[in-house]
């Protein structure tokens, strides 16, 4: 127990201190260089620049149809860009078939081949490398016992469970020790349990071979539980490239913020903007806003102001301090979720409706009989 | 329960319809063959016997049984006559088309699995298209492409690719060719289907695993398209051994096959119960391949499971 405590810790304590994107002499192992992909007249991915380092675990964020998964089909060899390079170690890869890059992909449909065995999907790779045969044997009972599927090695896919065949997809794109391996939605057909587990599962897993894991996903909760950056795209451009914690406090734009979490949008009118300090104006609340974010703005301008449901307190007494960052509403609906709840509230003004969350303090819905005349207060 | 009842009886009408079917018109003939191929020879009509008479009663059924013989099978299976080298030249003949389909038709099943989605429908009709035309006058006009002063030799007598026309016509390569024209579609359907259905992504799965796309498509694709293949070779293969229009066609006098002999028991010797004999041989024949084919098939749905 401790010991597995102690690991955590570790493991914790090196991925704070593991961040080559802030070191300038780095080199990264994978570099999209202006990237532009198009398919007749449709543009997938635009102009898009990144660079991911060794041993990172990266994922690329972004609602379907977005190109991330063109961006990183065009890794893995099945599509060509149409402008810009895509660079491996310092490789071009233009013209370099799939079969020869040293980068494999789980796919997200696992594409295991249904007339062969678990073994022998796993050995594919191996023997498709001309791997020698005692060596081919030891590879798969290595990685079967890394999946944990043993028992399963002369199961065929279809008398697989889901989470079995993501497993033995996973085995069998790791077989071959690629330098990169992509996951295309790796974990879409679990269940939503099995599939937090498996977050788990893979960050452990790249931290122990030491692997550049690339993974794509429409699912926002999952690429900020596994990855070390995120790059955020739509409409086929890159939007941000960050951490977690960067993506989430600081989003670049709007739709960013929108994206990721559940956040509420205000339009104010910049006031004063000063040593990262900006004073806004709101129509909703005659109270000034003030954030400490450091913004690049002109007093006059528009600005969209989010603020995360998780950030604000509600009171039913209006609070000490009313001179700032305080709303006054009307409590529409209270959704009691257990760890928290969510509490729909209309502000004045005609504003659209604002979401709150908030735990514990209020048991249950008794005290909010809505709708009632509360004041939610962020601070 | 009365319920159930209900829902059983009405099901069972539903599945009774198909079986009533074949038993009236497949069962009871095949049976009635069955009984010509164990009687006699007569001059008369109809031109067997013995009749079983059932207002005879049990004394009848009795009678009738007692004059039954396996003559015919004797006489059919004897060396002295034609009919066990027309069997085998038979199967020779329905394999070697068989393999010959198999090279025409997956190509251009793959190819057509392999079109753009948009334009399946239309390459699926033009497989399709030859049916609008009857099989026998397609079978005809390719004696006028064959014969000595047929389209072919003509055009390759214009071209100088010969100096005289080629004996096509009336030989076992006409057999062939009518063979593999006639059956095409019979073969490229179900292996269209097979490949159809396959995932491109296990392709791209193998590629990204190292394996060119020549070696994939031995090791994916052909492999699972299997089932396909198996469909099509027996579809093509039954009746290609029954076949009796395409010899007598195009083949030569020296063409054996169990089709034309059946026809000239049948027609020339005018001996039903032989040529019946020789029907019943035929169909034990077929059965093998069938049983081996619903196996496959019955293996294929427990997989699919």
């Amino acid at each position: 127990m401790a010991t597995e405590k102690a690991r955590t810790q570790t493991i914790g304590a090196v991925r704070r201190s593991f961040a080559p994107w802030t070191d300038p002499a780095a080199t990264p192992l994978i570099r999209f260089d202006n990237v532009v992909k198009r398919f007749g007249e449709f543009t997938a991915v635009d102009h898009v620049s990144i660079d991911i380092y060794e041993r990172e675990f990266f994922a690329l964020l972004g609602p379907s149809g977005c190109g991330k998964t063109t961006l990183m089909r065009m890794l893995a060899g099945f599509e060509e860009p149409t402008e810009g390079r895509v660079l491996l170690a310092g490789q071009d890869l233009a013209g370099v078939p799939p079969y020869r890059r040293p980068v494999n992909m789980m796919f997200q449909s696992y594409a295991l081949f249904p007339h062969m065995s678990v073994a022998e999907n796993i050995a594919f790779g191996p023997k498709q490398l001309g791997m020698p045969k005692g060596e081919i044997a030891g590879r798969v009972a290595e990685m079967l016992k890394l999946v944990k599927l043993e028992k399963f090695a002369q199961r065929k896919p279809h008398q697989l469970s889901g989470g079995q065949r993501q497993r033995v997809a996973l085995a069998r794109s790791l077989a071959t020790r690629p330098k990169v391996l992509l996951l295309d939605e790796p974990l879409g057909a679990l269940d939503k349990k099995l599939r937090e587990e498996t977050q788990f599962e893979l960050m452990d897993l790249q931290m122990d071979l030491g692997m550049t894991f690339l993974i794509v996903t429409h699912d926002q909760e999952e690429a900020m539980t596994v990855a070390d950056r995120i790059a955020v795209m739509n409409n086929g451009v890159l939007v941000q490239v960050a951490p977690p914690s960067t993506i989430y406090e600081a989003p670049a734009t709007r739709y960013v913020a929108d994206f990721i979490g559940d956040v509420n949008m205000l339009e104010c009118k910049v006031e004063s903007c000063a040593n990262g300090d900006v004073h806004l104006a709101s129509s909703v609340t005659p109270a000034p806003i003030e954030i400490a974010q450091s913004v690049e703005a002109n007093p006059g301008d528009t600005a969209w102001l989010a603020i995360r449901p998780e950030k604000m307190r509600i009171s039913l007494d209006a609070p000490a301090d009313m001179t700032r960052n305080c709303f006054t509403g009307e409590i529409w609906d209270i959704g009691y979720l257990g760890d928290l709840s969510i509490y729909h509230v209309e502000l004045p003004c005609g504003t659209p409706i604002s979401r709150a969350w908030w735990s514990g303090r209020f048991p249950g819905k008794t005290r909010f009989s809505s709708p009632s005349r509360r004041a939610p207060a962020w601070s | 329960m009365p319920m159930a009842g209900e829902k059983g009886s009405g099901r069972l009408i539903v599945i009774a319809i198909p079986y009533l079917w074949l038993l009236a018109l497949f069962l009871v003939p095949f049976l009635i063959v069955v009984k010509i191929s164990v009687s006699q020879d007569i001059l008369a009509s109809p031109p067997y016997t013995p009749l079983l008479d059932l207002s005879q009663g049990w004394a009848g059924l009795k009678d009738y049984v007692s004059q039954l013989s396996f003559d015919n099978y004797f006489y059919v299976l004897s060396f002295d006559n034609e009919f066990i080298g027309a069997y085998g030249s038979s199967l020779v003949i329905a394999s070697i088309s068989t393999v010959l389909l198999l090279l025409v038709g997956y190509p251009i099943a793959y190819a057509m699995a392999r079109a753009p989605r948009s334009i399946q429908p239309t390459l699926l009709m033009l497989v399709i298209l030859p049916f609008w035309t009857s099989f026998l006058i397609r079978v005809y006009a390719w004696i006028g492409i064959l014969s000595q002063e047929g389209l072919l030799n003509q055009a390759l007598l214009a071209l100088g690719v010969i100096d005289t026309p080629l004996e096509i016509l009336n030989t076992d390569l006409a057999v062939y060719i009518g063979i593999v024209y006639s059956y095409l579609p019979f073969m490229v359907l179900p292996l269209y289907s097979a490949l159809e259905k396959l995932d491109p992504t296990l392709l791209e799965a193998a590629e990204d695993l190292g394996c060119p796309s020549a070696r994939a498509f031995w090791l994916i694709t052909f492999p699972l398209s299997l089932p396909g293949v198996a469909a099509g070779a027996l579809l093509c293969f039954i009746p290609a051994v029954g076949e009796f229009v395409i010899p007598d066609l195009l083949g030569g006098s020296d063409t054996m096959m169990i089709g034309k002999s059946l026809w000239t028991e049948f027609t020339v010797n005018r001996s039903w119960t032989s040529s019946s004999a020789v029907a019943v041989l035929l169909l034990l024949l077929l059965v093998v391949p069938i049983v081996i084919y619903q196996n496959i098939q019955a293996r294929q749905l427990e997989a699919g499971k």
